[in-house]
């Protein structure tokens, strides 16, 4: 189906049923009840588990299939949504000219950087690309403050060009649209004591998302995707089988950076909005955290890492002492107290810690990640259902699911 | 006029003359021995043939084109494939899968953007990877990671990897070092069968004369960087200076 | 010409914390072969350590003064540190005053303690696997160190002062036979080029003329041999992290009164630090300690006022840059050996 085999196959209809129905899937608990805070189906939020879906999704073109580990895949991100937020600014406030623009442009730079860093390989390339995302996070800091707008960044302001547009109401502010299609604009459902939010951005960032997974899963299954795994197995064995591994390599950090630069564009079109700080090296880090966290070289991996490590920023970082007090107020007063003062440095501000504390824990004991781990376990029921009859099915047989 | 042909290489490391003015003549369909003591120069003869060190002067010539300064892929794109000292396979891909990838080097080049239809889609090169597993008894083992293989198997994936492209020549660096007797002799029986079924020249550097002398056609005799001695395998045998270089003297 | 002088001191003291840095680094990646991106956090842990003395030397009580009254009439309270009941408050205010030069004492046991613990707990683990592994895990520790000091001593910048008698700046340029005022240089500064020149002579000594540092050059230059012949390099290398821990430290206990401490220091510096291994020559520690200060003084003439004109933003990416073009040209760095981590 859609040149997809079975088992692909029924792994996308499932991201798909679930993107599409995720304000349903991610809001269970009711408005009010005390379990809502654990709720996630708000736009916002939603619009960044997909963004970032999309963003982990091309980095693992790269790093799970050739194991060259970017630390500046920040860069292209950030690239893609100052284009992205110039075409708003010039050109039109609908998106699409936007995300184009943004891959492209992004596309174009990581040509650059990539021919450059991809030179060498191991942790000099990590470095090397370290250093280019460095460098381009200082300038736009500084000297290229005329584009980037510098610290503040960049907004849609109401007397840009915009040549495509007609020109704005009186007091109206520029939004981004999908053909007059406001990304704002929300549907919300109300049933019983459950609320339901349908919004436009997340809906036109999630088709992107399925779009740009359907891609990915075509990549991994093609020619193209097994001469990348052989990168990462034998570059010494390629090049005497007659093939060169630089174009390879090159044209999976160009596509890598496409899809972060199709994320950082995505941004922009949900945010209207851009700062430097989207090129630091910790937001670099943080998409090698989420497919490491999902499960590297895997196709669904890097989505749920992606939605695992942006539910826990939102959701553990407002939890505060009160609630835990609510928690655990069954418990005697001193046995409380003591369990909330332990629980606290790990919520809240404290979430950071959480998060190295999680990834420490999974690159020592899971190398490959929630999908190794959910293998492991569905390995283990496999072993109890036949009483330790058998020997423990092929687990690892096919990785790559 | 051979298939390939060496004139007049030398290359020095620093003091040393690894090769002194080498000259090798392989002719079309022969198994040809490269036979010399330790630290004689043969492995960097061979890594001249393949573009891994570009020798100080001389010419190699392989199907009257030149080899010299040309990138690795290049050369195997031009008809030369490699069996290593030790098994340079893709370990963590599928048996299959590595014998399919060389199938796809020979059909689309050194590189091709080829990212959208599946694998297995393409049935003609899948048929012809799974034909030269079956030729070399490892088709039920298509689907294992060819890293676990045993060292034996390993060898024979190596083996199949280079087969598949149909290369005019094939150059064999030490393939049975460090092997038992067992294993040895069957890599012997591999070799000639491959020999028997098709077309095809091998260089085959050796320094276990058992496995020279049961499979080569012609022997040349490398030492101190120099060849001392060339022929078919009854002349080396007998061929004093042979002797000398090799053991002091001692019948061999 | 007092211009470019000035410049170039003025690089000197940002040069010897990367100095410092990359030494450390370099000793860990040559012995242990591991790449260690917890290694800014250490540094940033050293400086921690000296807030954390002045914190302890400043621990008060309240007493009640009563020769002198608050605004109400009502006799004064007045924090007494602890240190003041001990010592006596002429001694203990010196002692407060020196916090910093004295947090040298405390930070040695502290971060040849946390280097153990780190090198046995978790680095031994990752030996044998892959660098991007190592990358990745000690990554993920970084972030935890920083969100311990964040969490303990938090978000903003804690003003560490220096002993009062390196207040000032040193007339440079007066003893140079410039004239008077042309090159300043702060004494504290004066102070952290010299310690870190202390430290790196420290640190080669140590390695050169004993027999624990002849194992471990031995053991950079090829593991395998040297516990072939029987040695317990383990061991030794399990100490010589601590030691590269220490060397970190101390940089950041120095550093301190320059930079007020804040938790995420390490990673700032981390990332220079890096480049400046890199461009040394990874693996060669005379390497390191050169490029630090190559580095540290090119920054500071790329921020010249000439420069920056000339080519706009230069200051802020010039390392960067210089590490790109000797990553391309000369991939083992300025005093690497060939062969060593080429590719």
């Amino acid at each position: 189906m859609l040149g997809l085999n079975k088992k692909d196959f029924l792994l996308l209809l499932i991201v798909t049923m679930l993107t599409m129905l995720a304000p349903f899937v991610l809001n269970p608990f009711p408005e009010g009840s005390a379990l809502a805070q654990f709720n996630a189906g708000y736009p916002d939020l939603m619009q960044r588990f997909v963004i970032f879906g999309i963003f982990a999704i091309g980095f693992n073109i790269l790093f799970g299939l050739t194991g060259y580990l970017s630390f500046g895949h920040a860069a292209f991100l950030g690239v893609g949504s100052y284009a992205a937020i110039w075409m708003m600014k010039l050109l039109t406030m609908n998106v699409i000219p936007a995300i184009i623009v943004a891959v492209v442009v992004a596309g174009l730079f990581s040509v650059v950087v990539g021919f450059i860093s991809l030179r060498r390989s191991g942790i000099y390339f990590s470095i090397l690309t370290l250093a280019f995302a460095m460098m381009s996070y200082q300038l736009a800091y500084s000297v290229l403050t005329p584009i980037t707008g510098g610290e503040t960044g960049l907004q849609p302001k109401v007397n840009d060009p915009r040549l495509l547009d007609s020109a704005l109401v009186d007091g109206a502010t520029p939004t981004a649209n999908l053909f007059g299609l406001s990304m704002r604009s929300s549907y919300e459902l109300e049933i019983g004591s459950w609320l339901f939010t349908f919004n436009a951005g997340y809906y036109v960032a999630a088709v992107v998302m399925l779009l740009s997974f359907y891609l990915a899963i075509r990549i991994f299954r093609s020619p193209f995707g097994m001469m990348l795994r052989a990168v990462k197995s034998n570059q010494n064995r390629m090049k005497y089988t007659g093939l060169n591994p630089k174009p390879y390599t090159l044209a999976a950090f160009v596509i890598s950076g496409m899809y972060a630069g199709l994320a950082g564009g995505l941004m922009v079109a949900m945010d209207s909005q851009v700062g430097p700080e989207r090129m630091f090296w910790t937001a670099s880090g943080e998409v090698v955290l989420m497919t490491i966290l999902g499960g590297v070289g895997t196709l669904i991996g890097p989505v749920l890492g992606a939605g695992a490590i942006k539910y826990m920023e939102n959701i553990i970082s407002k939890i505060n002492t009160e609630i835990l007090h609510s928690w655990f107020s069954f418990l005697p007063d001193g046995l409380e107290d003591l369990i909330v003062n332990l629980t606290y440095p790990f919520i809240g501000k404290g979430w950071h810690l959480t998060l190295g504390i999680v990834f420490m824990l999974v690159v020592i004991f899971l190398p490959g990640g929630l999908v190794e781990g959910a293998q492991r376990i569905a390995g283990l029921i496999r072993r109890k259902d036949k009483s330790g009859g058998m020997p423990p099915a092929s687990a690892k047989a096919e990785p790559a699911e | 006029m051979g298939i390939l042909e060496v004139s007049g290489v030398n290359k020095r490391f620093g003091g040393l003359q690894a090769l002194g003015d080498v000259n090798l003549d392989i002719v079309e369909n022969t198994i040809h021995a490269i036979i010399g003591p330790n630290g004689a120069g043969k492995s960097t003869l061979l890594n001249c043939l393949i573009g891994k060190l570009d020798p100080d002067t001389g010419s190699v010539m392989f199907d009257g084109k030149p080899v010299l300064g040309l990138a690795p892929h290049q050369i195997n794109q031009m008809g030369i494939s490699r069996v290593f000292q030790t098994p340079e396979i893709f370990a963590e891909l599928t048996v299959l899968e590595n014998v399919v990838i060389p199938c796809f080097a020979k059909r689309d080049g050194p590189f091709r953007m080829h990212a959208y239809e599946s694998v297995f889609h393409e049935n003609e090169l899948m048929d012809k990877a799974e034909s030269i597993l079956r030729d070399l008894n490892m088709h039920m083992k298509k689907e294992m990671h060819a890293g676990a293989l045993s060292r034996g198997d390993k060898r024979r994936l190596e083996m199949a990897m280079c087969l598949v492209q149909e290369p005019k020549l094939l150059l064999l660096d030490e393939p049975t070092a460090g092997m038992a007797r067992a294993d040895t002799n069957n890599t012997i029986d591999l070799l000639k069968e491959i020999k028997e079924k098709r077309d095809i020249t091998m260089v085959v550097i050796e320094h276990d004369m058992h496995v020279v002398f049961s499979l080569a056609e012609k022997i040349s005799v490398l030492a101190q960087g120099s060849i001392i001695a060339e022929g078919l395998p009854q002349d080396i045998k007998g061929n004093p200076k042979v002797q000398e270089a090799y053991l002091g003297g001692a019948q061999l | 010409m007092e211009v470019y002088i000035q410049q170039m001191v003025n690089g000197l003291d940002k040069g010897s914390a990367y100095a410092l840095i990359a030494l450390g680094l370099t000793l860990i990646f040559g012995t242990l072969g591991v790449v260690n991106f917890a290694h800014g956090a250490l540094f940033m842990i050293g400086a921690f350590c000296a807030v954390t003395l002045s914190r302890i030397l400043t621990f008060s009580h309240e007493v009640v003064d009563e020769t002198r009254t608050d605004f109400l009439g009502n006799p004064l309270k007045v924090d007494v540190p602890y240190i003041y009941d001990i010592f006596g408050e002429a001694t203990g205010s010196v002692i407060i005053d020196w916090a910093v030069p004295l947090s040298i004492l405390f930070a040695i046991p502290v971060m040849i303690a946390i280097g153990v613990i780190m090198e046995r707990g978790l680095i031994r683990h990752f030996y044998k696997r892959a660098h991007a592994d190592q990358i990745l895990v000690t990554f993920g520790l970084a972030i935890v160190l920083q969100e311990i000091i964040k969490y303990f001593y938090g978000a903003n910048p804690i003003q560490t002062p220096m002993p009062d008698a390196f207040e000032g700046v040193f007339d440079i340029g007066a003893i140079i036979g410039f004239g008077t005022g042309e090159i300043l240089y702060p004494y504290w500064r004066l102070i952290y080029f010299g310690f870190a020149m202390v430290i790196v002579a420290a640190v080669f000594a140590f390695l050169q003329f004993t027999t624990f540092g002849m194992v471990v050059r031995a053991g950079m230059a090829d593991r395998e041999t040297v516990g072939l012949l029987g040695i317990d390099i383990d061991k030794r290398f399990t100490l010589m992290f601590g030691i590269a821990a220490a060397v970190a430290g101390l940089a950041g206990v120095m550093y301190a009164p320059i930079v007020s401490p804040n938790y995420h220091m390490g990673m700032d510096f981390l990332v220079l630090s890096f480049v400046v291994v890199v461009v040394g020559g990874m693996g060669s520690l005379p390497g390191a300690v050169l490029a630090g200060f190559l580095l540290g003084i090119l920054e500071s003439l790329a921020s010249l006022q000439e420069v920056v004109a000339l080519v706009p933003g230069i200051n802020q990416v010039i390392i960067y840059l210089v590490a790109i073009i000797i990553l391309l040209t000369r991939p083992r760095g300025l005093m690497g050996r060939k062969g060593v981590m080429e590719d």
